[in-house]
């Protein structure tokens, strides 16, 4: 049986990457706070300008938060509970904000103009775009949850609503709960989106010390301060995606029987038009407008393949790397317990949710100061993509190795094979579904990554995300547009993937509509 | 506590009916298991009279309040009938204190109807537990417990014991019963255990293919099924064909009194539980070869050669193949048609 086996020496040594991983960022703060001293950050921080940016970040943080966990729980109840019309396709159409990065809908909407600029439209904007990351989780709980709750409530004498919220919301907690942590976390770390509608937070203001003002001190005790939030939040993140309610009973397994909206649901069917209009069909009509009818339309596009194939360039390797990481990670885990494996595990969900833009900075002050041979190479960028998205990897092949038993290891052992030969031949290729979904997803989000590869790409490298983001710099609308929807459709790819995955195949056969 | 009458109740999900038009009467005070294989429609029965759902037709009456009625439909949180779910369903973010107290008024929460409620079910002492620190048994004391703390006029129970193991079962299922009873609750019970209900309940109404084929009291039930599906959703069958004549049936284990069984003669089928055929004493009986045996501890199952017919019958001791075996018939049978 799978005891407390001490892990193999390689195991230990893999599982000592994360805490290298986590140390890279707090140690590049620690660093340039302790050579400020302590007058130093005073008066670098103590200023209206660094209250300015709190409030903005946390106003910005806290609304959208807000306001994608209520739209979201309540399309999930539409979709997961109520005679919904076509529901099998609100669903997936709920989920497609996903598979525009935040960058891309923000440009789309600010280049209407200032009306959907600043707070109020940053707001807006990026409400629609956190959504699905509410909206999907809510949704599988939702469908999870045994019905025959809420009808023991009613028999208890509660009515309908009241029943929703003494008995469904608290079970809801924790998806709602991991949901808006992501958001939040997603919404401190957000830059690129953020620019683009001259909304000034940490981030904004981290990027243009270390890029227009050259001024590193500053950039880093900022940093600082924007970590002091962050890890709070991917903590709370972190532990409640290991907490759930305990599951006492199996829900029977009876026919649901769908709330009927009656004279509601055409208003509720508008609802969802509107949602999907403003998340996902009018920053991508914006962008088809600006190919076809910008002044810049055309400029550059023969640009395009080369930057697809950089960033393929970049996803292929910086897929294989990080997957490389998480494979002993998980299987650390999984087979042999224990502090450290634990620990080492879950470490890279805390470094997930710290800003790509200090992830980058701290790589790129740790590469001048301790290595200056690999400084400005593409090798630092593939090792911060490995920070970012190692949890990713991990959550992918977790799923894989759930399913396959230590036993395998150990029959293998039995039948004279050493340790690590026994583990590549009877272990190993069963977590192959699993690490071809992990090279896949990370591949694709480092596609559409934009911060830590526009400050970290050599001179010259040119990618898809890079490239756009030079356009609208020069507000050449109609040159970044291409590279806009390029990035769109190569999202559109595990988005509709995951989302089927959760939450069914849209199909058009009727009876399952019931 | 008050009587509950359904009347041509009807419901289907847009395919056909599952419930074809149920009548059934419940008096007060008393506890009826509803009895039928899966998918008969028990369940919807059940949670039609909760108010989970409208029916299509019919109507349901409490005691003077109609529930159900064509262009009536009290919501279920109105119509203060106790729900007990399959495996209880207890709401985990609760305490079992919060469970029972969820359908009480604040003002019958500071009267004591929790900690009274909490002691008539043997859980005194649990209050500040989480469902999940519950046994299996705990965890439906708690659920009947919510469910009885409103003082509700009736309880329904889904095959509440579905999910305990079978030690366990009969053990709360006696104890839930006990409980029951002694509240004076007038309750429903689901089962396709035969045994659950004849073993819980007053009244035994079966169910099959969504209508009610038969309710009475148990043992009639047993002994005079309506016809031979009842007789087999019931229990285990011997049915033997037979000659009806003056009160009688011939059959290969011979004569069988069937009462009210037709003067003139014809051909039946004639049904007698397992129990009823014996060893018979020396001397009398009717002579069967021993075909196999299957040994099930208390009692043997015997497979027997009769009149050219195999016969399965159930012997208190064991019985060698070729031997031959004296048996008689005791008590009587009921004639089919």
């Amino acid at each position: 049986m799978g005891g407390r086996r001490l892990p193999p020496l390689w195991l230990v040594l893999t599982g000592a990457i994360p805490f290298a991983l986590v140390i890279l960022p707090v140690g590049y703060v620690a660093l340039n706070a302790v050579e400020a001293g302590p007058s130093g950050i005073l008066s670098d921080l103590i200023r209206p300008y660094t209250l300015n940016l709190l409030v903005n970040t946390l106003v910005l943080s806290v609304s959208v938060t807000f306001c994608a966990g209520a739209i979201a729980t309540a399309a999930a109840w539409c979709t997961e509970r109520c005679d919904l019309p076509g529901r099998r396709w609100w669903r997936l159409a709920t989920a497609l904000p996903l598979a525009m990065p935040a960058y891309v809908s923000s440009f789309a909407w600010s280049s209407f103009g200032p009306a959907f600029q600043e707070m109020g439209g940053a707001i807006l904007i990026l409400t629609f775009y956190s959504v699905p990351l509410i909206y999907l989780p809510v949704c599988a709980a939702l469908r999870s949850l045994d019905p025959n709750f809420e009808d023991v409530a009613r028999s208890l004498g509660l009515g309908r609503w009241r029943s929703f919220g003494r008995v469904v919301l608290p079970q809801l907690a924790p998806a709602l709960g991991g949901g808006a942590l992501l958001v939040a976390a997603h919404m401190l770390a957000e830059f690129g989106a953020l620019s683009f509608l001259r909304v000034e937070t940490f981030t904004t203001a981290i990027f243009d010390q270390y890029t227009a003002e050259f001024n590193n001190q500053t950039a880093a005790l900022l940093s600082g301060v924007l970590l002091l939030i962050c890890i709070p939040v991917a903590l709370a993140e972190a532990s409640l995606r290991r907490r759930r309610f305990a599951r006492i009973s199996r829900g029977s397994a009876r026919r649901r029987v769908p709330i009927r909206l009656g004279r509601l649901a055409p208003f509720v069917v508008l609802g969802f038009v509107a949602l999907t209009l403003l998340g996902f069909v009018v920053p991508l009509a914006t962008l088809g407008f600006w190919m076809w009818r910008g002044h810049s339309t055309g400029t550059g596009i023969g640009d395009l393949g080369q930057a697809l194939l950089t960033s393929l360039g970049y996803a292929a390797p910086g897929a294989v790397l990080t997957t490389l990481l998480a494979v002993p990670l998980v299987v650390a885990t999984t087979y042999f317990r224990g502090r450290f494996a634990t620990l080492s595990d879950r470490l890279p969900y805390l470094v997930h949710g710290l800003p790509g833009i200090v992830v980058a900075l701290a790589a790129v002050a740790v590469t001048i100061r301790f290595a200056p041979a690999v400084y400005g190479s593409s090798f630092v960028v593939l090792l911060v993509y490995a920070v970012l998205f190692l949890p990713l990897a991990q959550s992918a092949v977790r799923a894989s190795a759930a399913l396959v038993p230590g036993e395998f290891t150990d029959v293998a052992r039995s039948l004279g094979k050493r340790p690590l030969a026994a583990f590549v031949l009877a272990t190993l290729p069963n977590l192959l579904p699993g690490i071809g979904a992990a090279l896949a997803l990370v591949g694709l989000q480092v596609m559409r990554e934009l911060t830590a590869t526009l400050l970290l790409a050599p001179a010259g490298v040119v990618t898809l995300a890079t490239e756009f983001w030079s356009y609208t710099s020069d507000r050449a609308y109609g040159a970044a547009a291409p590279f806009a929807a390029a990035l769109v459709l190569i999202s559109g790819v595990p988005v509709y993937i995951f989302t089927v995955r959760t939450l069914g195949v849209p199909s058009l056969d009727v009876t399952e509509e019931l | 506590m008050s009587v509950l009458r359904i009347e041509g109740v009807r419901k289907s999900y847009g395919g056909p009916d599952v419930l074809t038009g149920v009548d059934l009467t419940l008096p007060s005070g008393a506890v009826m298991a509803l009895l039928g294989t899966s998918g008969c429609g028990k369940t919807t029965l059940l949670r039609l009279i909760a108010g989970f759902e409208a029916a299509q037709a019919g109507r349901i009456v409490l005691g003077e309040r109609v529930l159900e009625a064509p262009g009536i439909h009290i919501p279920a949180e109105q119509r203060h009938i106790g729900y007990v779910p399959q495996e209880g369903t207890l709401f985990p973010h609760l305490t079992v204190a919060a469970n029972v107290g969820f359908g009480l008024t604040r003002a019958e929460r500071r009267a004591g109807r929790v900690a009274e409620a909490l002691e008539l079910t043997g859980l005194t002492g649990l209050e500040a537990r989480y469902p999940s620190d519950l046994s299996g048994g705990q965890q439906q004391r708690t659920a009947l417990a919510r469910a009885l703390a409103p003082q509700p006029g009736l309880i329904l129970l889904d095959e509440p014991f579905a999910a305990l193991d079978m030690a366990l079962r009969r053990a709360v299922c006696a104890d839930v019963v006990a409980l029951l009873r002694a509240n004076g609750a007038t309750a429903i019970l689901v089962t396709h255990d035969p045994q659950e209900a004849f073993a819980s309940a007053d009244l035994v109404a079966v169910m099959r293919r969504g209508t009610i084929a038969q309710c009475a009291d148990p043992a009639t039930l047993y002994r005079a099924p309506v016809d031979a599906e009842v007789a087999r959703l019931t229990g285990e069958t011997i049915f033997l064909d037979a000659t009806l004549r003056d009160g009688r049936a011939e059959t290969v284990l011979g004569a069988v009194r069937v009462p009210a069984g037709a003067t003139c003669s014809r051909k039946a089928s004639v049904l007698l539980r397992p129990e009823q055929v014996r060893v018979a004493e020396a001397g009398h009986g009717v002579a069967v070869r021993v075909l196999s045996q299957g040994f099930r501890g208390d009692h043997t199952l015997v497979s027997v050669e009769a009149g050219g017919k195999e016969l399965t019958i159930r012997l208190p001791g064991l019985a060698e193949a070729g031997e031959t075996l004296h048996l008689q018939v005791v008590g009587a049978g009921v004639a089919f048609g």
